[in-house]
């Protein structure tokens, strides 16, 4: 069985999000970039089911799409553990071109199961991987929080309002990932790194696809006013300000 | 011309984000000049169908059928986008929560339409559609231009609010041709937190960061939550100790949440924790550290031990009823 799992390259959590050019680029400058957080730990839960001898999963191969710029991301997930990467060359420029790109690609080299993270956190579009699925004619299930193989059958848990659902499905499948998915993300080992050198980085030229959206315009939100502070020995005067001046009591 | 709203019930049911979805998409038709249609999947019955119509639903398009209530995504794209292009739609409009994340894309590609999800208003123009999304989770809002004849969009909790407009519901069962190969989806079990408020729907959310010390000190979180009648969380490093289970994570990498009231108790702020909580109406810190970043966010703040004030705080909501 193959696993292919969709990364997207985004700024560090951790980047203070500023625009350029009127507001409607996005400032990279001095962005350290990272693997989606999703899309990695969809990446570790793949590795964790190919290491588990239990399960027929052989192969593990990450695909993205974007510019020579992203392959230090696309090494760093080899250097986690993925056989093998795949880049598309081309500017992803909205998530229905993303999902063509990368359906295109799977309609030449079938996977079994296809994981994506359950969003990226820059555009938060939600959609590449429901959209794979539907580019592939793939059954799909969304905010899946847990995968396990038993024999050919599929076990997914997937968050529904209030709780979770147990449920049995079959491949080829594309899994939408969520928190919950993996522990922790793995960190590349020397080892992994020396390793990722030697292992392959394929690029393909993207093919033709529409673009339906675009961005054109970032707003930051406004700054808050000052808070206001209570004092610890005197909490009803809290009480009292939620309800008579914020009025959410 | 028409605009779809999607409601998905749960068990039968609507929650109030069905009833804001409907509240907006009658806006947006309204604005289009076009007619609202609802189109509701899976066995619900027709007093709960009606009930859309207090806030304009006045065509239901009802797929009443038992084999529909699990959500399939494939089955529900196949179905909406088939009503779609029956009734000439425009626009179709659906939640932006588990259900409206696993079918919008769908749709999107099967209409060959663009779409934009966690959208946090009426469009900014109509022509080119232009909508304003959270992008950077929370940390900055996007305007999207949809360019594609059909405009697929799925709205954000709380971004419309509920808005009355009583009228005649005409409710007309829709029965789909489906393959039978399509329904590959088999629910074995589910589990339902009972008792307990919803994250996704909570009014008011109590959340815990590592501040607390322990789990075993969550009591008096959970107290303040029963008085309040609100959803309890916490913050990332809680989750990942296994404190409290990835559900409850709020932040960046976990649920995105917009509240009317937050309580941030012990919790730091860090910028990936305040992208999860920004939409929220109101925010309350509780930190024993006056340097905490949560407080350049909050809106009211205590500087105090956690495992002190909130029991103070439960018992002058209590004394204030």
């Amino acid at each position: 069985m193959k696993i292919l799992v969709c990364i997207s390259n985004v700024p560090d959590t951790t980047t203070k999000v500023k625009f350029k050019e009127d507001n409607t680029l996005f400032d990279d400058s001095g962005v350290q970039w990272i693997i989606n957080p999703w899309d990695e730990l969809a990446l570790t839960r793949a590795l964790e089911l190919k290491e588990d001898a239990g399960n027929s999963v052989d192969e593990v191969c990450v695909i993205h799409v974007g510019g020579t710029q992203t392959d230090a991301t696309l090494r760093k997930a080899l250097a986690i553990g993925a056989d093998k990467a795949i880049r598309i060359d081309g500017y992803p420029a909205d998530a229905y071109y993303v999902a063509g790109q990368i359906a295109a690609y799977l309609k030449e080299n079938p996977f079994d199961i296809v994981f994506s993270g359950i969003e990226s956190s820059d555009y938060n579009g939600s959609s590449v991987g429901a959209m794979i699925a539907e580019f592939m004619d793939y059954s799909g299930v969304s905010s899946v929080s847990q995968v396990n193989i038993d024999k050919d059958e599929l076990i997914l848990y997937r968050a529904i309002p209030g709780g979770k659902q147990k449920i049995k499905t079959e491949v080829p499948l594309v899994a939408v990932v969520q928190k919950g998915i993996a522990t922790e993300p793995r960190i590349p080992s020397m080892r992994g790194i020396m390793m990722a050198r030697k292992k392959p980085l394929e690029v393909k030229a993207a093919v033709e696809m529409e673009i339906l959206t675009k961005s054109v315009k970032f707003d930051l939100p406004e700054t808050k006013g000052a808070c206001k502070m209570i004092d610890s020995e005197h909490v009803e005067q809290l009480v009292e300000l939620l309800k008579n001046e914020a009025k959410v009591l | 011309m028409s605009v779809i709203a999607f409601a998905k019930n749960w068990n039968g049911k609507f929650k109030n984000s069905t009833y804001e979805l409907v509240s907006y998409t009658k806006n947006l038709a309204d604005q289009l000049n076009t007619k609202l249609i609802v189109v509701s999947i899976g066995e619900v019955n027709n007093d709960d169908l009606k009930n859309l119509g207090k806030y304009g639903a006045e065509r239901i398009i009802s797929v009443n059928d038992p084999k529909m209530n699990i959500l399939t995504s494939q089955v529900y794209a196949q179905v909406i986008s088939e009503i779609a292009k029956m009734e000439g739609a425009s626009a179709i409009v659906l939640s932006d929560n588990e259900s409206g994340k696993a079918i919008a894309p769908r749709l999107s590609v099967k209409m060959k339409a663009g779409m934009a999800s966690a959208v946090l208003e009426l469009p900014i123009s109509l022509n080119p559609f232009v909508v304003k999304k959270s992008t950077f989770s929370g940390k900055a809002f996007g305007h999207v231009q949809i360019d594609s004849p059909v405009k697929i969009i799925s709205i954000a909790k709380n971004c419309f609010g509920l808005v009355e407009n009583q009228v005649d519901v005409l409710i007309e069962e829709f029965s789909p041709h489906l393959d039978a190969s399509l329904f590959k989806i088999q629910v074995l079990e589910e589990e339902k937190q009972t008792n307990k408020v919803d994250l996704a729907d909570a009014d008011i959310v109590v959340s815990a960061g590592r501040g607390m010390r322990s789990p075993d000190n969550w009591g008096v979180v959970e107290d303040l939550a029963e008085e309040l009648g609100a959803a309890t969380a916490c913050s990332r490093p809680v989750s990942d100790e296994g404190w409290r289970g990835h559900e409850e994570h709020v932040g960046q990498t976990g649920k995105v949440i917009a509240p009317n009231l937050y309580f941030a108790a012990g919790i730091s702020g860090a910028i990936q924790h305040v992208a999860g909580i920004s939409r929220s109406k109101c925010i309350v810190a509780i930190n024993t550290d006056p340097e905490a970043p949560i407080f350049g966010v909050a809106d009211y703040g205590i500087i105090g031990d956690v495992m002190e004030v909130l029991p103070k705080l439960t018992e002058a909501i209590r004394n204030s009823k």
